[in-house]
């Protein structure tokens, strides 16, 4: 399989990526020489072999449903590049100059 | 020899003969980082005020009628130490070497660190690394790159390289690094010293930002092996905030040093002495290898049936993983924001844009294409299979061997820029510890020779939870050789 500049452009919308066309067609040419390597597994035979999901003999860990201490809202907030009353804000998620 | 040089349990009786303080060793750290770091620059950030505090009250411990039991419960009572910028520290600025983080000040400490702090050892500042610890030179840091001890024009590899360069320099007595696919081996190597990569779960996670979950671990670099063991013993253990953590026991790993390697059973892997080493490197690991039969070790050379399949399993294992884990980097809750965005969605991707380097965005992209509609069976999936085939080969092989040993990599460190336009030829260089990691398996680097004047690390693969056996193979290696005396020099000075 080869990347093309479409797939590099819908791939870069999905990740939430702007490149410039100079950083798109780069990436064409450095992700297919990386999917090279990637692309030899498909000569290695494994229909019967199970994906590894964790290399742990161990499945899900739980802990008691029960309430504990957190994190305080200062201190939650201590790194947000733009807080108002003990919240995050961001930018309009919809567009408000349209009908609701 | 700087003091910081000497061995962790001898100035632990230092302290405990008053032939020095905690002040002392700490000011002993910021004198050599002063004197030497404009050349290495392996330090983000500094904390000699944090760190001369808390060695004033541990000074005020040692006089108190109890200091000397205390030294001999805590033998990393008082010795500093540099800490990788990806592992998080309540109220310190934590940059990943990324722009993204550049004004980021932790709000916790990792489990690590709590643990380190609860043994006494003294934090002297956060160490630089390839951003988000993607990359084996250090040259992906967004800040600026930190140089080999041993050659001021050679990377000290990567991407813990400055945690392994603070180490050669004599700037710390050891340093934690993460290593996801030999990030804590690979930088050992080029810099001369020891470095572990734990076996997966043995030490937690929590508190480590994620590059690639399935695969990360912290570790220790430092001076000599039983440096190694000792840092060991206070940072693995069972943590319930990390669900990967494995339940179970810590033992005195000190212990193991016994010197006896009698009938230990060696492997050696011969896809990695073979075609695309450098000749030097293999005539040291050759040697070594002859020492280690001195020893009373039996070594046969062993085949890992797809070795040649590791780079592409990794790369699309590691970039999903990656891919997935930076979603968080959104501009929202902490690090860069951009300026001037119109929407949410430009907020993300503007944000994103901005505050990760190349590297970062190559991984990003190639993961998030691995994980796509359409490609995710021929890509992700194959590759966790692969995985499968990977890990087989060793535990057939652990079936007969001890341990598995090589190389830690192909060549000795490189040249600052040289291999910076082609990501491909860079990656070759973790073809030697990138298997380790997809296996889940403990390792070691220790210094072995020299090729061009340069380190060479002998690679030493035990089985799961097995680092014991490991720690004692290189620690007997040690005793009956003295690569791991020699000390740097540049035109700065002596070590």
């Amino acid at each position: 399989m080869s990347i093309t500049l479409g797939n590099v452009e819908h791939v870069a919308k999905l990740a939430k990526l702007q490149l410039s066309h100079e950083d798109k067609e780069n990436m064409v040419e450095q992700l297919n020489n990386i999917l090279a390597f990637a692309d030899a597994l498909s000569t290695v035979e494994t229909d019967h072999v199970a994906p590894t999901s964790h290399v742990l003999p161990i499945s899900n860990v739980m802990r008691a449903d029960a309430p504990k201490e957190s994190v305080s809202l200062q201190l939650a907030l201590q790194n947000a590049p733009d807080a108002d009353e003990g919240q995050f804000r961001v930018p309009a998620v919809l567009d408000t100059g349209s009908e609701a | 020899m700087s003091l910081l040089k000497q061995s962790i349990l001898s100035i632990n009786k230092k302290l405990a003969a008053r032939e020095v303080s905690a002040v002392e060793l700490v000011n002993a750290s910021y004198d050599r980082i002063a004197s030497t770091d404009s050349q290495v620059q392996a330090f983000l950030t500094l904390t000699k005020e944090q760190a001369t505090a808390r060695a004033t009250i541990l000074d005020a411990v040692l006089s108190g009628g109890e200091g000397n039991a205390v030294l001999a419960a805590n033998p990393l009572f008082g010795i500093p130490m540099g800490i990788k910028d990806n592992i998080v520290t309540k109220g310190v600025r934590t940059t990943c070497a990324s722009k993204f983080l550049e004004n980021y000040t932790a709000i916790y400490d990792a489990t690590v660190i709590s643990k380190l702090n609860a043994s006494n050892a003294v934090m002297v500042g956060k160490l630089n690394m390839d951003e988000f610890a993607m990359g084996s030179s250090n040259e992906n840091s967004a800040f600026f790159p930190t140089r080999n001890p041993w050659d001021l024009t050679a990377v000290p590899g990567g991407s813990s390289g400055a945690s392994a360069a603070s180490v050669a320099a004599g700037q710390v007595s050891f340093s934690l690094g993460s290593d996801t696919g030999g990030s804590i081996r690979q930088p050992a190597s080029y810099c001369g010293v020891v470095g572990v990569k734990p076996t997966y779960g043995r030490v937690s996670r929590y508190g480590l930002v994620a590059f690639a979950s399935s695969l990360d671990q912290i570790g220790p670099l430092t001076n000599s092996v039983e440096d190694a063991a000792v840092v060991l013993e206070s940072i693995c253990g069972h943590d319930a905030m990390d669900s990967t953590s494995a339940e179970v026991s810590t033992p005195r790993f000190r212990d193991a040093l016994t010197g006896d390697i009698k009938g230990l059973k060696i492997g050696v892997v011969s896809e990695w002495i073979g075609h695309g080493v450098e000749v030097g490197v293999r005539d040291a690991i050759n040697t070594a290898l002859k020492e280690l039969e001195a020893a009373g070790a039996i070594v046969e050379e062993v085949h890992l049936p797809h070795s040649e399949h590791v780079l592409g399993t990794y790369y699309l294992l590691a970039s999903s993983e990656a891919s997935s884990n930076l979603a968080r980097f959104d501009g929202v809750r902490y690090g860069v924001r951009a300026q001037g965005v119109k929407d949410l969605n430009e907020l993300y991707v503007r944000s994103r844009s901005e505050g990760f380097g190349p590297e970062v965005q190559r991984r990003i992209m190639l993961g998030t294409y691995a994980l796509s509609t359409g490609y995710y069976d021929a890509y992700y999936l194959k590759a966790q299979k692969v995985r499968t085939l990977i890990k087989q080969d060793f535990d057939r092989l652990f079936e007969t061997y001890d341990l598995i040993v090589g190389p830690t990599a192909p060549t000795v460190a490189f040249s600052l820029g040289a291999q910076f336009e082609d990501p491909k030829t860079m990656y070759l260089n973790d073809i030697c510890t990138i298997p380790v990691n997809l296996a889940g398996l403990p390792a070691i680097s220790l210094p072995c020779g020299f090729s061009k004047e340069m380190p060479v690390g002998l690679q030493m693969i035990a089985k799961p939870f097995d680092e014991a056996t490991m720690l004692r193979a290189a620690h007997a290696y040690e005793q009956r050789t003295t690569h791991h005396n020699v000390l740097p020099a540049w035109k700065g000075g002596n070590v």
